[in-house]
């Protein structure tokens, strides 16, 4: 994980306590709404006509973390992001946004929870009618601010995910990769604290998927993000546990690789089977899980 | 679920789009460039093929009835029968099915492919209500269309009939333009005009209920917009009944 403040990576457990200086501490208890969650699911039950889709599912996405939810396909994954954005409600259980049970929200409450959230669709699901210019501005038009202020902040986004020379396209003439990358920029704007990604690199090849999985680091090294990753791509999962981002002394961010000295701590897995987390925790346990399902998963045979 | 709780159920969810469009027209943001694009489309986009239909339409009524009014020597109030039919019923329920066929059927697939490229998932996760930017203006612009489109087909068809009566069959006329004058009166303009703003509302919504129902990808689409297509003419058809038998009680209209 990296200081918001410093852009430095903090070490991990064993080193923690010898770097920490006591005004760190002191901050900390500073920003007690740090603390809370960025998201909680408490035993969430879901079924669509007799078939169970989420089966007692409880977890929690700390700020400033990723979680990548695993799981073979119609395992609930993509089910549990859409239910974070109150597309779709519980049988029972609670969700809970920054502390505040959504859970029972109507359609209209919702809309400003959902200005907390940004959220990367599959295929980007870009507005076709739209430029990207007009996709990416969309939130900020329709919130009704002047025009100079949007193009300021659409060509920032732009920027973020290097795609300001496509401003003026439509999505039809971006290839599969650029039209995710606007869905990060879309997504991005008016900087929500809380990311979804809904197998954002389904179907790329594995350059542009690096590409979009860099995203994801930079929003959570370099912005403090919140974010649950969803994919079933165990590449995905290695760049996520293991690459962090960071600013070099010419001002540009650079990914470097996990070693010896700094171990990530702000990336956890879930994986999910028939609708159960049967797994929790960091890539090293996964790797060492003995579970058969997990094993077959990760091997892909 | 049975049939009978199917159909309920739809109906159902028909209403609570009608509802919860309607509610959202009052709130901010405004939809007002949304529904004026919608406006062009369907009134500006189907003018062409109305007065064509109206036209023709026209056409053939005084094809048809000509010779046997002229039988009984009641060829002087051709252009009554023409004005009539049309101003009464030809005019709105044919208009209604055209743009039934032509909106009817676009508004379904591009709600439709939204939904399918979750393109309406994302509306929603950028804090958009689809109800009123989609569904609000396309209801609001067909309600505010129709009754003009419906206007139009009545002129260009009794124009049609005109032109049909003074070329086939040598009517003056001066004696055709007035047994329309004669013919039609200001209840059936206001019926004429009525009917189209309820089949405005049954095209829109049953269309955009379709096209957001739409599931199971590509093959679902085609499958939404016909059903659009096929349930708001039927339901135009069956309105236009009810419809005209309440504007004739309200009216006190009697019959030719």
């Amino acid at each position: 994980m990296l200081d918001s403040q410093t852009e430095e990576p903090i070490l991990n457990d064993e080193t923690i306590e010898e770097e920490l200086e006591p005004t760190d501490l002191e901050d900390a208890v500073d920003e007690p709404e740090r603390i809370v969650p960025a998201i909680e699911f408490r035993d969430i039950y879901l079924s669509f006509d007799d078939k169970k889709i989420l089966d007692g599912i409880s977890f929690t996405v700390r700020r400033g973390e990723t979680k990548v939810i695993l799981g073979r396909s119609g395992g609930g994954k993509s089910t549990t992001i859409r239910l974070i954005l109150g597309l779709l409600k519980p049988d029972s259980g609670q969700i809970l946004i920054d502390g505040e049970d959504i859970t029972d929200y109507t359609e209209v409450e919702m809309m400003e929870v959902r200005k907390k959230i940004g959220m990367v669709f599959q295929e980007g699901a870009l507005f076709d009618s739209l430029s990207v210019y007009d996709n990416v501005a969309y939130r900020l038009h329709e919130q009704g601010v002047a025009e100079a202020e949007v193009e300021i902040e659409v060509r920032r986004m732009l920027q973020f995910v290097e795609l300001e020379e496509a401003i003026d396209k439509m999505p039809a003439e971006l290839s599969g990769g650029m039209r995710r990358r606007v869905g990060v920029a879309r997504a991005l704007v008016g900087d929500p604290q809380i990311v979804l990604f809904d197998e954002p690199t389904a179907g790329l090849d594995p350059p542009t998927a690096r590409t979009i999985c860099e995203l994801a680091i930079k929003l959570r090294d370099l912005e403090d993000v919140s974010a649950i990753f969803v994919t079933h791509e165990m590449n995905n999962l290695e760049i996520l546990s293991t690459v962090y981002a960071t600013v070099n002394e010419e001002g540009e961010v650079i990914f470097e690789d996990e070693g010896e000295d700094i171990c990530l701590i702000n990336t956890e897995i879930i994986m999910l089977k028939e609708g159960q987390i049967i797994f929790s925790g960091k890539d090293e346990e996964l790797a060492a899980s003995k579970d058969e399902y997990i094993q077959t998963f990760m091997r892909g045979k | 679920m049975n049939a009978i709780k199917k159909n309920l159920f739809e109906l159902q969810e028909i209403t609570n789009l009608i509802i919860f469009a309607f509610i959202g027209m009052f709130k901010r943001p405004f939809y007002i460039i949304d529904l004026i694009k919608q406006m062009d489309l369907i009134g500006v986009g189907s003018l062409p093929i109305v007065l064509l239909t109206g036209f023709f339409t026209g056409g053939v009524l005084i094809l048809q009835t000509f010779p046997t009014l002229a039988y009984y020597g009641g060829q002087g109030e051709a252009g009554r029968a023409v004005a009539t039919s049309l101003v009464r019923e030809l005019g709105p329920v044919l208009t209604a099915l055209m743009v039934s066929g032509r909106i009817g059927s676009a508004i379904s697939a591009e709600l439709g492919s939204m939904v399918v490229s979750q393109q309406i998932d994302a509306m929603r996760a950028l804090g958009t209500d689809p109800n009123r930017k989609l569904v609000a203006p396309r209801i609001i612009a067909l309600i505010l269309m129709l009754p003009l489109l419906t206007v139009a087909a009545d002129i260009s068809g009794i124009i049609g009939g005109g032109i049909v009566a003074s070329g086939l069959f040598n009517q003056n006329y001066d004696v055709y333009v007035t047994s329309v004058r004669n013919g039609i009166t200001v209840e059936d303009i206001l019926g004429g005009i009525i009917k189209p703003l309820f089949f405005g509302l049954i095209i829109g919504s049953v269309s955009c209920y379709k096209g957001l129902s739409t599931t199971e990808g590509t093959v679902g689409v085609g499958r939404s917009t016909t059903s659009a297509v096929v349930l708001s003419s039927i339901v135009v058809i069956i309105f236009d009944f009810f419809l005209s038998r309440a504007i004739m009680t309200v009216f006190d209209i009697k019959p030719i």
